[in-house]
């Protein structure tokens, strides 16, 4: 008998583990993200715009040190400057003065470069419409549970950012993309961090759900470069992403620094310029969210010796006769037609026509005409 | 209706512009002297500020160590000077190659057209050395240049010194995008027109000289050293190029920004900066530093080596090292510094200087005046005689008024004619003084106990003083003499045409344009047969350009501290013409040409005026 109880006990502890087992594993995927995407964009070219490049390949490094692989970034310079006939190190991009830290390094990919960099083809990567022939390396492959870091750097204005001195991306060309690519599918949640002058006018226009945005200035104010390296003899790096980096220089793949911590980076006293963040088209609280959501790509694994069961996934299908091959085709990416001509689905019950109401009250006063009212009770 | 197209509105406005016409004039050359004076009070300044993006701020750190090792070479080169007597060239040739550079020569000659009494030269032959620095990994696009002046005697023997220093340097460095080209030219002007002629394959003054082999591409920017102690207390910075033109306000301000950084004393027009510019000490002081500037600019002469590379875009100036009696003195390693950094910002442009001011005037280094506030002053005296001219045609348009006997009808119109005559043979005289002095200096030489250059000028002044003889002489060719109407339509013309002339000078060479306005803008505004003639004749001649030059001569000479006795004066004038002359015939300046083609005859329309009856 108390063996029983024991056994009965036993089991029952075993089952409510293996309960909790299935709940942590369903936790693994409570932030709804799979793999993480980033595209990190640096707008100006000219050797005097050396800190945008620099900015650029901070963030680029910070996101390959914390696991995002070269496949999944999509890096776009405007200008070489490692290779710029005025650097006096060549191959060399710094970020520190004195030339700490070298942000070139031996394996940087740079998917798209100096007259590549356009906004077209920034669009096109966003929203996918790139031509048969673009490698993958620099196509943005994301899916519904990609997370996706964009990071955009060069000079700015309020509601614009200037494409290498010939052309504009405005802030209502932006959120359309990002609604496109929302529309599409293409995007869980959406990181999207400026660093220009006036760059909170570049977020202003966002609509679609599941967007984070911080800026390194307010509309009015300018975006202040940091230090000059006298040997080089350019500015090295702009504030903001200069104490980004040094933020995130911190952050290891295991951390749990969340999103209330990335918006205190470069407070005034050290910006000069007011950062700013919009968090309101966000659905979960930004305390919540970890950095390494964004700026890393986190495998959960957890190792465990429990058995647990998983539904089967294989079933045994009849075998049907070998009748004519079904025609398969590809899903329409964006099914413009439905979108445009989808009628809201019926939930409730509504009274027919007013059409065929009229119509059956005529015959019924026509029958009750010719054949008199006696027969009503007939009916009624 | 319109103010102009309602006949009553009209004539109150035209009776308005008659009655008040003289002090209307008076009034707007007052206001128009007063704003060019104000242009040197501070408050009506603007400071000097990079322009260009791409030259940043000076945020350069300068390296250069080998002070001492220039004047050691310096010291080298002034005793291969000595030994071969001119310019050393196969000492210099071995010494550039030797540093790493790109070596190449060019022989020049030009005999020209009388001796130059000043330089004493007559027949020129020469060679330019340069060596050009290749940029180590960028196309060979563009260049800069670096250039120090191979002088006789003692002069500029550090500045050689210092550039094959700086060339040594700037060889070990990898960061040039674009190659320098360093370059000794010999008899200062004549071997740069030499050398730019042959690098642009132009040849617009028919020097002769051996074609250029070594190219650096489309040259940016270039700077001109002259430095004759080891030693200076102050650099010097000299803008005015030939024909008064400017280079672009970024180089003086990128020269100015080191200056500050590295603690060098920096003047311009030999002046140094002050602060006090609200008492009258300090204000003067910013007026005599925009005088010497204007009158510098009106002499159409290039102040240094850089002026000739003006006229092909090439933005230059010179700077001159000062060594004077101050107790804080600056060693060639520092000087080094600055020329290096100020080739670093150099390197690091992308187009070339065009972001800032081509036209403006500088009371002090710090602070400058752009055209568009000094323009006024010009078009206040320009108003001048667009008042007269319309006065004159009011009075030419309306018919007079009718009295009882009505023997008063004018004669017709004298025609075109009349005006024709005195303007054909005034130009007729102008171009003699053009012609003449230069081709008959050798006639004059055989019958006059001269030497060539006195021949000239003294021609020049003969020419100039025959044409006052001329309307006594050619009243006989004129049809309309003695009218009214004549003298009328003579003078409407004679202040259009001025109006004309005096408005393009002053776009090109705004000082020019403005002394001359200065002196001519009265004389011809009030000008008239009926004013007195003998003092109104002495009046003229006084206002003539030759005697505004004189006048500037002594004025310049003040102005610079340097006051000289009418005897020397007399000489330096007469040297002034001759220089002027050799300028037009050498670099190709035009102030002599305009003078004597354009001015001259205009201001003897003025004289024909005043001797009409």
């Amino acid at each position: 008998m108390k063996f029983l109880t024991l056994l009965n006990l036993f089991s029952t502890y075993l089952l409510a583990d293996s309960i909790n087992i299935q709940n942590t594993a369903g936790q693994f995927f409570s932030s709804g993200h799979t793999n993480n995407w980033a595209v990190l964009v640096c707008t100006s070219r000219f050797w005097f715009n050396y800190r945008h490049v620099a900015n650029t390949l901070s963030v680029y490094r910070s996101v390959k040190r914390l696991g995002i692989p070269d496949s999944h970034i999509v890096l776009m310079l405007a200008d070489d400057m490692a290779c710029n006939h005025r650097n006096p190190k060549p191959a060399t991009v710094f970020s520190h003065k004195n030339m700490e830290l070298n942000v070139y390094g031996d394996d940087v990919e740079v998917d798209y470069r100096g007259y590549e960099v356009t906004v077209e083809n920034f669009l096109r990567v966003l929203t996918g419409r790139l031509p048969l022939r673009t490698p993958r390396s620099k196509r943005l492959l994301s899916d519904d549970r990609s997370n996706i870091l964009i990071y955009l750097t060069g000079h700015g204005g309020n509601g614009f950012l200037k494409f290498q001195d010939s052309e504009e991306i405005s802030n209502v060309e932006l959120a359309d993309a990002f609604e496109q690519m929302w529309q599409k599918r293409r995007y869980n949640e959406l990181l999207f961090i400026i660093d220009t002058c006036q760059g909170a006018s570049m977020y202003e226009r966002f609509y679609s759900p599941n967007i984070m945005a911080l800026a390194s200035s307010q509309i009015g104010e300018d975006s202040l470069s940091h230090q000059p390296d006298l040997a080089i003899g350019v500015h090295l790096m702009d504030r903001y992403t200069f104490y980004l980096l040094e933020f995130l220089e911190d952050i290891h793949p295991a951390s749990k620094s969340n999103m209330n911590d990335l918006f205190k980076v470069c407070p005034k006293s050290q910006c000069v310029s007011t950062p700013g963040h919009r968090t309101d088209l966000f659905l979960r609280d930004p305390r919540s969210v970890l950095i390494t959501d964004f700026f890393g790509s986190v495998r959960k694994v957890e190792i465990t010796m429990e058995t647990i069961n998983l539904t089967i996934p294989i079933q045994q299908v009849e075998q049907s006769p070998l009748n004519e091959p079904q025609k398969y085709s590809y899903v329409d990416q964006l099914p413009v037609s439905e979108i445009i001509h989808q009628k809201p689905k019926q939930k409730d019950w509504h009274p027919p026509d007013g059409f065929i109401l009229g119509l059956w009250t005529l015959i019924l006063l026509v029958f009750f005409q010719t054949y008199g009212i006696k027969h009503l009770k007939h009916i009624f | 209706m319109g103010l102009l197209s309602d006949p009553n509105r009209r004539r109150a406005l035209i009776s308005l512009l008659t009655r008040l016409n003289a002090p209307i004039c008076v009034v707007c050359y007052l206001a128009g002297v007063a704003w060019f004076m104000g242009l040197a009070f501070e408050p009506c300044t603007l400071r000097t500020y990079m322009s260009e993006n791409a030259m940043g701020s000076t945020m350069v750190e300068e390296r250069f160590p080998a002070g001492e090792r220039a004047l050691a070479t310096s010291r080298e080169f002034s005793a291969h000077k000595k030994k071969a007597g001119g310019m050393p060239v196969d000492w210099l040739v071995k010494t550039m190659q030797s540093r790493g550079l790109e070596v190449f020569t060019q022989t020049f000659s030009r005999t020209l057209p009388f001796p130059d009494e000043n330089k004493e030269r007559y027949m020129v032959k020469g060679t330019n050395v340069y060596g050009i620095l290749r940029a180590p990994r960028a196309p060979r696009t563009e260049a800069l240049v670096l250039t120090a002046p191979c002088s006789g005697g003692d002069s500029n023997n550090q500045a050689v010194g210092l550039l094959l220093g700086l060339a040594q340097y700037f060889r070990s460095q990898i960061f040039w995008a674009k190659d320098i080209i360093f370059l000794v030219n010999e008899h200062d002007l004549i071997g740069m027109q030499a050398w730019l002629e042959g690098y642009h394959h132009t040849n617009t003054t028919g020097m002769d000289w051996t074609p250029i082999h070594g190219r650096g591409g489309s040259i940016q920017a270039a700077l001109s050293l002259e430095l004759s102690s080891d030693v200076i207390t102050s650099l010097d910075l000299v803008l005015e190029g030939l024909n008064g033109q400017l280079p672009n306000l970024d180089l003086a301000n990128l020269f100015y920004a080191f200056c500050q950084k590295i603690g060098v004393v920096c003047t311009i027009q030999g002046k140094l900066q002050r602060n006090d510019w609200d008492s009258v000490a300090g204000y003067s002081h910013s007026v005599q530093t925009m005088l010497l500037m204007a009158m510098k600019q009106a002499s159409g002469r290039p102040w240094g080596d850089h002026g000739l590379f003006l006229r092909y875009h090439i933005e230059a100036v010179t700077i001159k090292g000062v060594n004077s009696f101050r107790q804080y003195k600056t060693d060639a390693t520092t000087v080094g510094r600055l020329l290096e950094g100020m080739f670093r910002k150099l390197n690091n442009l992308l187009e070339r200087l065009h972001q800032s001011y081509f036209f403006y005037l500088m009371p002090s280094l710090s602070h400058f005046v752009s055209i568009g506030y000094y323009m006024p002053a010009f078009g206040l005296l320009g108003s001048i005689l667009l008042l007269r001219a319309l006065d004159l045609w009011n009075q030419l348009v309306t018919p007079p008024p009718r009295t009882g006997d009505g023997d008063i009808e004018q004669v017709s119109s004298p025609g075109v004619l009349s005006v024709l005559t005195p303007l054909v043979i005034s130009h007729l005289t102008g171009a003699a003084l053009y012609f003449l002095p230069i081709h008959f200096q050798t006639i004059a030489v055989e019958h006059f106990p001269v030497s060539e250059t006195e021949a000239v000028v003294l021609t020049a002044i003969a020419v100039y003083t025959a044409g006052l003889a001329l309307p006594h002489n050619t009243h006989r060719l004129l049809s309309g003499e003695g009218t009214e109407q004549g003298w009328k339509v003579l003078k409407l013309v004679a202040l259009l045409y001025l109006a004309v002339l005096l408005g393009c000078t002053a776009l090109i060479n705004f000082s020019l344009g403005f002394i001359l306005a200065l002196t001519l803008v009265p004389m011809a505004a009030f000008v008239t047969p009926h004013v007195p003639q003998v003092l109104s004749a002495f009046v003229l001649v006084i206002v003539s350009p030759a005697c505004t030059l004189l006048f500037s001569v002594f004025f310049f000479q003040e102005l610079q501290e340097v006051p000289v006795n009418f005897q020397e004066g007399w000489m330096l004038y007469l040297s002034v013409i001759s220089q002027g002359i050799l300028d037009h015939y050498l670099y190709g300046s035009v102030i002599y040409p305009l003078i004597a083609l354009l001015v001259y005859p205009c201001w003897l329309l003025f004289w024909n005026i005043l001797f009409w009856k």
